[in-house]
């Protein structure tokens, strides 16, 4: 399969009377984007709002974070099953607008978390500080159920990201990058000597504000298969999950899966990228069973020589990312596995709440438990109503001088397991 | 596997009220680690653990309730179900504890995220 990624930067957003995208700059007509959002009888009113860079912003409670493309060549169109029709994606030609990103908030449960600080200390942790962010902030109508509000903002911020996306279908991409497969005997042939290298990525899958879409299936409900790695690109996998801010995969991460790039970069010259492996983390010891029988029975299939394995969330993926690791190992394949850390405030717990001796190389993407103060900004964009609730935060975490005593794990994206993050060692 | 084939353990009234007339539900008046506990002792009984106690991402003493399926028939001990517990109860003393301070609102959305997760398992089971 072969896609052709073509990059427009954008350089500044603005509110205008008139949607379009000149010169880098994406203008957003404020009326048009909300009747986008609001074409949906669950969401009562949205709020818009653009977050900058070095700006004195906090962005609370975040939801998702969504890179808007568009599909200009080949089969299907972006978010396939979701917002396009299913139809395999992945191949011809898509654009993305980089630097910039759709920001979802909105206080779905009362424990509600994800922050974005766009300056400060949390910035350095969080990777969505360094876009142009248009934020929506939904309310719902009243007394709606819990699941109906999440599906509703879930959706509502695909269509803005579509729409937006769409506004680059007739530009010139600033850059463009082509990343192409081959088929499992095109790839014998062409790279004889390169060791067979693929992705399995495990997926959050356990209900409400714990799930994972796959071409719009719940990934609850899948087995394990095989995905070309471009078709990510163009939206295959989207974020349900909103739990757990700092380690779970926002849609952003989905469509930037930084393993799978960097899979790419690295393709023809020191490896051959096989493919990628998708599997579920379910509640069920059985599921979890069968979805690591398979992904190891899928690693031998394949002949792969080596695979890396990222994990999503915390706790009982640990026991998916070992029992993967584990069986992996025992078909001859060499395993990598990607995990961020609970290792409590002073770092000395055990980081992970399962172990093998086969997990022996382990990437991580830092200790959630770390503490961190984040300083009084001048500006919210969402609420601050739940931030002495949420996961990392305590009663004491709102201090005198307005600042925040809290665990890097309330940042969005501040320890995630694909590595898309700013965390590294010195 | 036949509803009546397993047991809920569980410390979340909305589990009793919405599965009480269709499962076998065993519910304690006691933390989440209680909980835990709870199952470890079943274990060592020869039940089977069938749900991950750490299941969902809301974190063990942020979130006070907790269900977990664990088998009705007693065998030999299950030693990777011992594991998986014991790592699990491990895991509770990592996180300050705070889940008794909140209000009538914010105890809801923990039990109906509860109920979620335990369904899914249950919708494992019994498919």
């Amino acid at each position: 399969m072969r896609l052709e990624m073509g990059h427009i930067y954008i350089k500044d957003i603005q509110f205008a009377s008139e949607s379009k995208i000149e010169d880098g700059i994406l203008y957003v007509s404020e009326e048009a984007v909300k009747a986008v959002a609001l074409d949906d009888e669950k969401i009562k009113s949205v709020s818009f709002d653009i977050a900058k860079p070095g700006e004195s912003v906090r962005i609370t409670p975040v939801k998702d974070v969504i890179e808007p493309r568009v599909k200009v060549e080949g089969r299907g169109g972006i978010f396939p099953g979701v917002i396009a029709k299913v139809d395999t994606v992945g191949e011809g030609k898509t654009y993305a607008l980089k630097g910039m990103a759709v920001v979802t908030a909105g206080k779905i449960v009362g424990f509600q978390e994800g922050i974005i600080d766009m300056t400060g200390p949390g910035a350095d942790y969080t990777p969505f500080s360094k876009t142009l962010n248009l934020v929506m902030v939904c309310e719902p109508i009243d007394d709606i159920k819990q699941h109906d509000y999440e599906k509703a903002v879930r959706f509502a911020g695909f269509r803005v990201a579509t729409y937006i996306g769409e506004l680059a279908r007739n530009l010139t991409p600033d850059e463009t990058k082509v990343y192409e497969t081959c088929t499992i005997k095109e790839g014998f042939e062409k790279y004889p000597d390169l060791p067979r290298v693929g992705y399995v990525q495990m997926l959050q899958s356990q209900g409400l504000l714990h799930d994972t879409y796959v071409y719009g299936v719940d990934a609850k409900r899948i087995v394990p298969t095989i995905l070309s790695p471009t078709e990510i690109m163009d939206g295959a996998i989207v974020s349900g999950n909103c739990v757990s801010a700092c380690d779970k995969n926002p849609t952003y991460v989905h469509l930037n899966n930084p393993v799978v790039h960097d899979l790419f970069e690295e393709h023809g010259k020191t490896i051959n990228f096989v493919c990628q492996i998708i599997t579920n983390e379910n509640v069920y010891l059985a599921d979890k069973q069968r979805s690591s029988d398979w992904t190891a029975k899928l690693c031998k299939m394949l002949d792969l020589d080596g695979v890396i394995v990222s994990q999503e969330g915390f706790g009982n993926p640990d026991t998916d990312l070992i029992m993967n690791c584990k069986k992996i190992e025992a078909e001859g394949v060499k395993t990598v596995i990607i995990t961020d850390e609970y290792a409590g405030r002073d770092g000395k717990s055990q980081s992970l709440a399962d172990a093998d001796a086969a997990a022996d190389a382990v990437v991580t993407g830092g200790n959630a438990n770390q503490v961190i103060i984040l300083p009084k900004l001048d500006k919210v964009i969402g609420t601050l109503d739940y931030v002495t609730k949420i996961a990392g935060a305590s009663e004491e975490t709102l201090r005198e001088d307005g600042s925040l005593e809290v665990e890097l794990q309330v940042l969005t994206g501040a320890t995630n397991e694909t590595g898309f993050n700013k965390l590294s060692a010195r | 596997m036949k509803r009546e084939e397993y047991l809920i353990l569980t410390n979340n009234p909305l589990v009793l009220e919405k599965l009480g007339g269709t499962h076998k539900i065993v519910c304690r008046e006691t933390s989440y680690e209680g909980i835990l506990r709870e199952v470890r002792d079943k274990i060592h009984e020869g039940h089977l653990l069938l749900s991950h106690p750490l299941s969902g991402s809301v974190k063990p003493n942020e979130t006070p309730y907790k269900s977990v399926m664990i088998s009705e028939e007693r065998g030999a001990v299950d030693l990777r179900s011992l594991e998986i517990i014991e790592n699990a109860i491990g895991a509770c003393g990592k996180f300050e504890f705070r889940a008794g301070r909140y209000g009538e609102k914010v105890r809801k959305d923990f039990q109906l995220i509860d109920l979620t997760l335990l369904e899914s398992g249950i919708a494992s089971a019994d498919a």
